[in-house]
Order: C-alpha cells, then structure tokens, then sequence
C-alpha cells in the first residue's frame, strides 16, 4: 500500500525525533554537528516537498491518519489539508535554510549538546503542531515546541540575561497553553468532543465563540508577539544560536499565527462580527508599537525580534479585515485580506529569517551585537552586507521585492471595506490604515538605521576593522533567502494560486487565477482597480539604470580618483563622531517618544569656561512592563513574601493546615453541588 | 500596428519627463532670482550642470563602498521608472497597469533607502545628519501620502492612475470636502518629499539645517549628475501627479489620435508652468521652518489625508 502525505510526514517527524535521541549520547563528537544538521535540512526538504506537493494537487482532499495514541477514545489524530499544507511548507522551508546555515553557523557553538538535542525536536514539534487533528494532541505537541525552544533559548544559560530571558520566556509559554487549553475545553463542549472534527460539527455558541476567540487572543497571540503579550519575545529571540533565532522569530511565530486561524476561522464557527474590531486594534497597535519599539534598540538581534513584532501585526491586521469581511459574508474581498497574511506568513518567514542568518553571521565576526560598535562592515562582509541589504529592502516593503507585495495586498484589502456595514468599523479600518502605513514608513527608517549603522561608515571598534566573512554554508542559506525573496517578489501570482485553496478552505472565497493574467501581473480584483507587476517594475529599473550606466560610462566619464572624504573640508578622524544607531533615532524618538516611551532627554550644558565634560541622559519608559506586567509581578512577589511564613510552621500546624483545607473544600462542594 | 504606436507613445512620456525634469527646475530657479530682483541662471543651466559633471571625475571618498557607487543608479532609475509611470499628457499608456499609486509611492521609497544609505556610506556627521532626518521626515510623508491615495482610490473605486484620472474628469466627480483636503495634503508632502522650502532649502549649503544636500555632500562627478537628475525628475513628477489628479484637463485618453496627444502635451506643459510659477510665489513668500518643527507640518498634512479618509468612510453614498 502507498503510504499517505501524512503517514510520510508523520515518519519525517518520527525521523527528527529519532535523530534528536541519537544526539544525546554523541553530540559532542566532532562529527555530530555536521550530521544532525544535515540530516535535518534532508527531511525538512523532504516534509517541505511532501506539503507543497499535497498544495499544488488540483483538487487537494484532506489527509488524515488516527494513531492509538493520547487519550483512549480520541486517539491521536493528525491531518494534512491545504491550510496545513501552507504553513508546513512555511515550517520546513525555514527549517531547511536554518539547517544548511546551521551547517557552518552550529562549528562555532561552544556547548553542542545543549542545541543538537533540542534543535531536531523543535523541528518535529513545529511540524506536529500544523499536523495535529484533534484538542489533545495539539497541546501536547504545543508544549513540546515551547520547551524545546525554551531549552534552545538556554543553550547559554550561564549569562544572567539569557536566564531571565528564559524564565520570562517559560512563564509566558504556560500562559498561552493554559489559555489554548480553555480554549479547546471550551469547544469540545460538554461531551468532550476533543477530535477537530467532533468540534467542527458542533460549532460552539457564538457567546462561547467570543470566549474561545478572547482565549486564542491570548494563546496564540502571546506565542506570536501580539502587543501587549510580546515582552518576551524580544528577550528569548535575541538569547538563543542565530539558526534558532531565526526559526523562532520567522516560523515559531507563524505556527502561533496558525493556532490562531485554525481555532478562530476554522473551529469556532461564527463569533460575534465586533471581534474582528478588536483583532484589528491589535493588529494596528502591534505594528506600530513594535516598529518603534524596534527603532530604539541598539542591539542587532533584539532589535529583529521586536520587528518581528511589527511584522505579527501587520498579518493580524489583515486577518481581521478578513473576518470583518467574512462575517458579512464578502467571500471575495474576505479572500483577498486572508491571501494577503497568508502571503506575508511566507514572506515573512523568508526574509526574517535572512535578516537573523546576516545578525548571526555579523555576531560571529564581531563576537557582540552592539550596533554601537559596529561600523564599515560592507568593506569586511561584503557578500553578507547584500545577502542583509535584500533582507533589509525585502522587510521595508519596497518594490520589487515580496514584502512590498503583501502590505500592497493588505492596503487593497483596506480599500474594499467601505462596503461594510458596520459603524465602528468604518471608523476603525482608516485608521488600521493610518498605522499600517506609519508601521510601513518607520520599518523602512528602522532598517535604514540597523544596516547603515552595521554595515556602513567607519568603523567603531577594532573588531569591526578587522572582521571576516563567514563561512560558505551561512552564506549559501542566506543567498537561497535572497532568491526565494526576489521570485515570491517578482511572481507573486504564483505564490497566490498556490495558498488558493487554504484560503478557500478558510473562508469561502477565492481570487481570481493570476497566473493566467497578461505579463504575470497581479490583479486582486479587476484590472482596471489596481494591478501591479513585480517582474516589469524590476525590468524597467534594471534596464533604466544599466541604460544610465552604460550612456554616461561611454559617453560622460568613467574616470574616478580615491581622496579623503570631503566632510565640508574639516573630516573628523575619529570613528566616533559619526552618526550612532543612538543619534540616528533621535529625530523620531523626539516624534513618537514623548507620546509613546514617555522619553525625556535632559541635557546638562557646563557654563562657559567651564570645563567639565557635558552629558545627555535619555530617560525611556517601556510603559508596558511598567504598567501591566511589574504590578503583577510586585503583586506576586508581595503574595509570595506573605506565605513564606507557611514554609516554617511545626507538624501540628501543618496538619491542621491540611485539615483545614479538607473541610473547606467539601464545604465548597457541599454548596455547589 | 498598435502596439507599435502604443509603445512609441510609452517611450515619448520616458524620455518626455526625463528631457524636461531639468527645464521645470531651471525654471523655477530663474522665476525665484526674478522675484527677488535677481538676474538669475539662464534657463538651460540645469542642463549645463549636467552635462558638466558627467565629464569630470568622479572623487571618492577612500572608504566608499560598492553602495556608494551603485546607489546613484539605482536611485535614478526608481526615481524615473516612478515619474514614468504617472501620466503627463495621455493616460492608459502602454505599461501603466505595470504599477499603481501606491507602487510609484514604494519606487520613491525604494530611491530614499538607497540615498539615505548611500549617505551613510563614508561614515561623516553630514551624511547621518541628512540620512536620520529624511528618514524622520519619510516616516510622516509616507502615511499621509498613503492616506491620500486612501480617500482618492475609494472615490474612484481604483488605486491605478489612469483610471482615477479619467474618473476626475468625469462629471461624476463635483465638489468635494474630501477633495479639498487631499489636494492640500498632497501638495504639504510633495514640499516635503522635494526637499523644498519650509522644511528644507535646495539652494543651501553648509547649513545644519539641510536634509538632502548633507545627505549628497560627498558626492561628485557622475554620481552627483545622476542623483540631481533624480531630484529633478522627483519634483517634475510630484507636479505631474498633482496636474493630473487635480487638473485632469486636457489629457488624452487611452488610443486617441494625434491631436488630442498635441493637445495633451501642449496642456501640460501648461501645467507645468502653472505649478513651477506657483511654487516660486510660495517659496519666495515663506521662511524656512526649524527642522524639529517638520513634524507638526506633516503631522497636519497626515491628519488631513486621515479626516479625508474618515470622511468618505462615514459618508454614503458616491462610493464605487
């Protein structure tokens, strides 16, 4: 018998956890790195062609297998359809680039068997959490993913901030599973019908709906750094091995972001048409709050993680205008808004994952992150310097690269929702309209500022002067980035066709073919509308600017002579006074800030002829932790010093400790029942 | 045969803008001397500037990286392909459903990243001064650019160019609110984007004030005649952009004959004029603003753009 996409995928994942068993005894050997990654860029390839292929079918049925596993009459269900199929493809092609980059990044790593446990295991959980067909064994394979990453994220625990980052990290981690847990306890209903199935024909009432929606806000959202549940995301990125990082902030993020679309456009029916309001207030907030959040950090990883933030907004938003959409039933413009995250899952996936390959690289050669010590890199890495530049334009959302054609989709989705009938929402979607394009426009100035201040200029520290270029395998993962970035920008009509039946699965809709429109263009809903052609837009800037190249090189000069820089006639030797990630933010921190961070800059000016040194202290409050997470945090540290007590009573007491608790909760149950 | 002609036409409106970016800033310079009781540059000085520094060599400074030296073609071309693509005398040309509103927007954008990371290269005070404000200032343009093309796309039903054009000269358009605030909010960010007074002055130099000259100070030769061609072609397309969103009149539509093409060129050239007198009156007028107060400029433009917006979303009625 031929085995099912399934059942070889499920062997794929079987294979990851075998090799993750084998590489508890032999990872420090010398050759075990080498192997265990690539034999993980092996299967992720298999399990990533496997998935596509189930996509590219022309009438794609779903997949499924029961195993006698988990819980006794449910067993363990897992399940290939085309939303499946997507997001596996998004797993696996970010694990492959991860694992071939890993191939040269993982030699350096000083503890390998703190990573090479953890790194196929985290792989397999990611996959099983897209394949997972039934409440049990989602949760299960959720929690294998967090831990597993969590355990990644200590790789180097004895640094006191990758330790907190890790706590932090754990304690969020098990509020999102507790929240998915009530989540599904609550769509499984009173019979417990934990199968997805068992739940999609019993959609649940659209006040449980509602309570289900306000849950996977929370699960999903804090896994995928949704604002104000993203603190720690930028902690826990930045502290494990790049590879790692860049699973975590290109694929981990997607796969919350599929719990969240499996439990909210699939499983829980209709809630109530106001939610999609809040999805988009979150949305909106994530993007620009995580923008400019980023804009302030001076390093290189965290500062990717909390654009990862930005970037989980932007495909919030257009899921919510593809449940405004949905809920009134505008199959069309529904399926627009959701191709439109869909897209920008694939997209982003690939070029964070180039960005956190470049930071890994920059780390390795710098042995830091600090943007403020960096500098002139472009002259020492000049092949990671463009691998990061198309990371760099990818991410900012200019043409002709793919994230350009995924916010274009988006802001196409924004422009039919006048013809909603909803009040709140007319007001609300201009202004998810504003941000996005604030988010756009800083996103753009954020990576202005991170390559100019990494790459360009002088530089800053002896290291910088003399950094090397990294090894072949990185820069092979990051030029596949690269290529991948250029053909989902320059053909998007084929990326389109081929999440159209996920999004049709999703939401009853679909856009029209695009591969059949005239040059490859993308056409959302009639040409005369909008369209836009990736391909020509690259031709014509190519050819204009080799045309002006070649007329002025054969016709004007071509002569050209090295000299100091010119500076305005008085060049400062020193790397110092260039402009600093710090100066280089300061306009826009002097926008946004004082509103946002409460800054406040106090400059303290000696008087003339004095000659002590001035000094300018910037003060930036996260109002978030300040606000929401410290008081609970100081509200449990207080709670805690208060039942420290219990920990010194004598037997006597403790005994009638115990008794006491028996009777009061028989009381309890005395009175409910 | 068509498509022959279509292309030629194509091909007109490339080198049409090309051809005349330099006049229209030649022009205004001369208006703005004139105003002032200035002799002036003669007209064609652009055009000698040119020619002149695609001649000599190119000096670069000993730290200049490849960006350095890519970045002025790269710009250059967005930055054409851009004015390219809005309409000047005829609309429905060959390619201009190759990019709508929002994609000429992203070319501009895409040029701005280059220069303000080409600005950065050589690593002085200048460059990071220029590249940190432009960057500032793009921040609040863009979204209320967005924002325009927002409120002009849901009175269109369309986010492409021509077809908005053609809806502004139909008699469905009238008078409206929306309108009104869009156009001033366009023309608040298109000074803005053109580096024009008040938020920044064209004719400065050595000023700490400046955006886009400290961010070209270490350019020359070649590079330089290259990236000011762009800055031309930036303000000959903001003003195509405006004539035809606001003064749709006079072009020709998609596979009209000789005569209304004569008829569309000879009008915007009009337009042109128009728009470079009108902008050497304001510019001549107003003082140059202190940089930290750019943002309350744009700010303003941003908040028109956003009520215009709001205003069609909460009006019925009139919407495709």
């Amino acid at each position: 018998m031929i085995p099912t996409s399934v059942e070889l995928l499920l062997e794929c994942c079987a294979a990851l956890l075998g090799l993750s068993a084998f590489a508890v005894p032999f990872a420090r050997r010398a050759w075990a790195t080498p192997l265990v990654y690539s034999a993980c860029l092996v299967v992720a390839l298999a399990a990533g062609g496997l998935a596509l292929r189930h996509l590219l079918m022309a009438a794609p049925a779903p997949d499924s297998v029961v195993l006698p596993l988990g819980l006794p009459w449910v067993g363990a269900r897992f399940r290939l359809d085309a939303l499946a199929a997507v997001f596996l493809v998004v797993v696996n092609l970010g694990a492959a680039v991860a694992s071939l980059y890993a191939l040269g990044y993982g030699r350096h790593e000083p503890e390998p068997q703190r990573v090479l446990p953890f790194y196929p295991v985290f792989l397999a959980g990611m996959n099983l959490v897209v394949l997972a067909d039934d409440a049990f064994s989602f949760l299960v394979v959720w929690e294998v993913m967090s831990l597993s990453s969590w355990a990644l994220v200590m790789a180097r625990h004895r640094d006191a901030d990758n330790a907190r980052a890790g706590y932090v990290y754990l304690l969020m981690a098990s509020f999102g599973a507790i929240c998915l847990l009530l989540a599904f306890g609550l769509l499984a209903g009173q019979e417990g019908g934990y199968a997805f199935d068992a739940i999609r024909s019993h959609p649940p009432s659209p006040i449980a709906a509602g309570f289900v929606l306000a849950l996977a806000i929370l699960g999903a959202g804090s896994k995928a750094g949704l604002v104000p549940l993203h603190v720690w995301l930028p902690l826990a990125h930045p502290a494990a091995p790049s590879h790692v990082s860049a699973l975590m902030s290109g694929v981990m993020t997607k796969v919350a972001i599929y719990a969240f679309i499996r439990i909210v456009f699939d499983l829980a029916g209709a809630p109530a048409p106001w939610w999609s309001l809040v999805i988009l207030a979150m949305g909106g907030a994530t993007a620009t709050m995580g923008i400019l959040y980023a804009l302030l950090q001076n390093d290189l990883k965290r500062f990717l993680a909390y654009s990862t933030v930005e970037n989980v907004g932007i495909i919030f938003i257009a899921l919510g205008l593809g449940m405004a959409f949905k809920a009134q039933h505008m199959a069309l413009a529904a399926a627009l808004a959701v191709t439109a995250a869909l897209f920008h899952v694939i997209n982003h996936s690939l070029f964070k994952s180039l960005l956190f390959f470049g930071a890994g690289a920059v780390q390795g050669a710098m042995g830091e992150r600090d943007m403020e010590r960096f500098g002139g890199l472009i002259g020492r890495m000049p092949q990671t310097a463009l691998a990061f530049l198309i990371g760099c334009v990818a991410i900012s959302a200019l043409p002709p690269l793919n994230g350009f054609v995924s916010e274009w989709l988006v802001f196409q989705a924004i422009l039919l929702s006048p013809k909603l009938d909803a009040s709140a929402l007319k007001i609300m979607i201009p202004a998810v309209g504003a941000l996005l394009a604030l988010a756009a426009a800083l996103t753009a100035a954020a990576f202005v500022r991170a390559f100019g201040i990494t790459f360009l200029g002088r530089p800053r520290s002896v290291a910088a002067a003399e950094a090397s270029e990294t090894d072949r395998w990185s820069r092979a993962a990051m030029f596949a980035c690269c290529g991948l970035c250029l053909a989902a920008g320059v053909l998007p009509g084929f990326v389109i066709d081929a999440i159209v039946p996920a999004v049709q699965s999703l939401v009853g809709g679909r856009m029209t073919p695009q591969a059949a429109q005239p040059w490859l263009s993308i056409v959302p809903i009639a040409e005369a509308r909008s369209s836009y052609n990736g391909l020509l837009v690259l031709g014509f800037v190519a050819a204009s600017a080799s045309l002006a190249a070649f007329v002025i090189h054969r016709f004007g000069s071509h002569a050209f002579r090295r000299a100091p820089a010119w500076d305005c006639g008085f060049p400062d030797p020193s790397p110092a006074t260039q402009y600093t990630a710090g100066s280089f933010a300061q306009p826009i921190r002097r926008v946004f800030g004082p509103f946002v961070f409460g800054v406040r800059e106090e400059v303290d000016m000696p008087a003339p002829g004095d000659t002590r040194a001035a000094s300018i202290r910037v003060v930036v409050h996260d109002r978030i932790w300040e606000t929401l997470y410290a008081p609970i945090a100081g509200g449990i540290d207080y709670v805690a010093g208060r039942l420290n007590h219990l920990q010194f009573l004598t037997i006597r007491r403790y005994l009638s400790l115990v008794f006491l608790a028996l009777v009061g909760l028989l009381l309890v149950l005395a009175i409910w029942l | 045969m068509a498509l022959i002609r279509d292309l030629a036409i194509q091909a007109t409106q490339m080198t049409l803008v090309l051809a005349l970016a330099p006049l229209l800033t030649g022009f205004i310079r001369k208006l703005k001397a004139r105003l002032v009781r200035r002799q002036g540059p003669p007209l064609l000085q652009p055009y000698r500037d040119l020619m002149r520094l695609m001649k000599k060599e190119v000096v670069l400074a000993d730290n200049a990286s490849w960006l350095f030296r890519v970045a002025p073609y790269l710009i250059f071309a967005a930055t054409w392909v851009a004015a390219a693509l809005v309409p000047t005398f005829a609309t429905g040309l060959l390619f201009s459903w190759s990019a709508d509103l929002i994609a000429i927007i992203a070319l501009l954008g895409s040029a701005r990243f280059f220069l303000a990371l080409a600005a950065m290269d050589v690593g002085t005070s200048f460059g990071g001064i220029g590249s940190s404000r432009e960057m500032m200032i793009a921040t609040l343009a863009e979204p209320a650019m967005i924002m325009i093309v927002f409120s002009l796309a849901l009175l269109a039903g369309s986010t492409q160019l021509s077809s908005v054009a053609t809806y502004m000269l139909s008699p469905h358009v009238g008078l409206r609110v929306t309108l009104g605030m869009a156009l001033v909010a366009l023309i608040m960010v298109a000074i803005a984007e053109n580096s024009r007074i008040p938020i920044d002055n064209p004719a400065t130099h050595l000023e700490l004030t400046m955006v886009h000259e400290a961010m070209v100070l270490e350019y020359s030769g070649r590079h330089l005649a290259v990236i000011e061609l762009a800055a031309s072609l930036k303000l000959l397309l903001y003003v195509s952009l405006i004539a035809c969103l606001f003064l749709p009149w006079g072009l020709a539509p998609a596979g009209s004959g000789g005569l209304a093409l004569a008829i569309g060129l000879a009008s915007y050239l009009g337009k042109l004029a128009l728009a470079g007198g009108l902008l050497a009156l304001f510019e001549t007028a107003i003082a140059k603003m202190r940089v930290f107060r750019a943002p309350e400029f744009l700010g303003a433009a941003l908040m028109l753009g956003f009520l215009g917006t709001l205003l069609l979303f909460v009006s019925r009625g009139g919407l495709r």
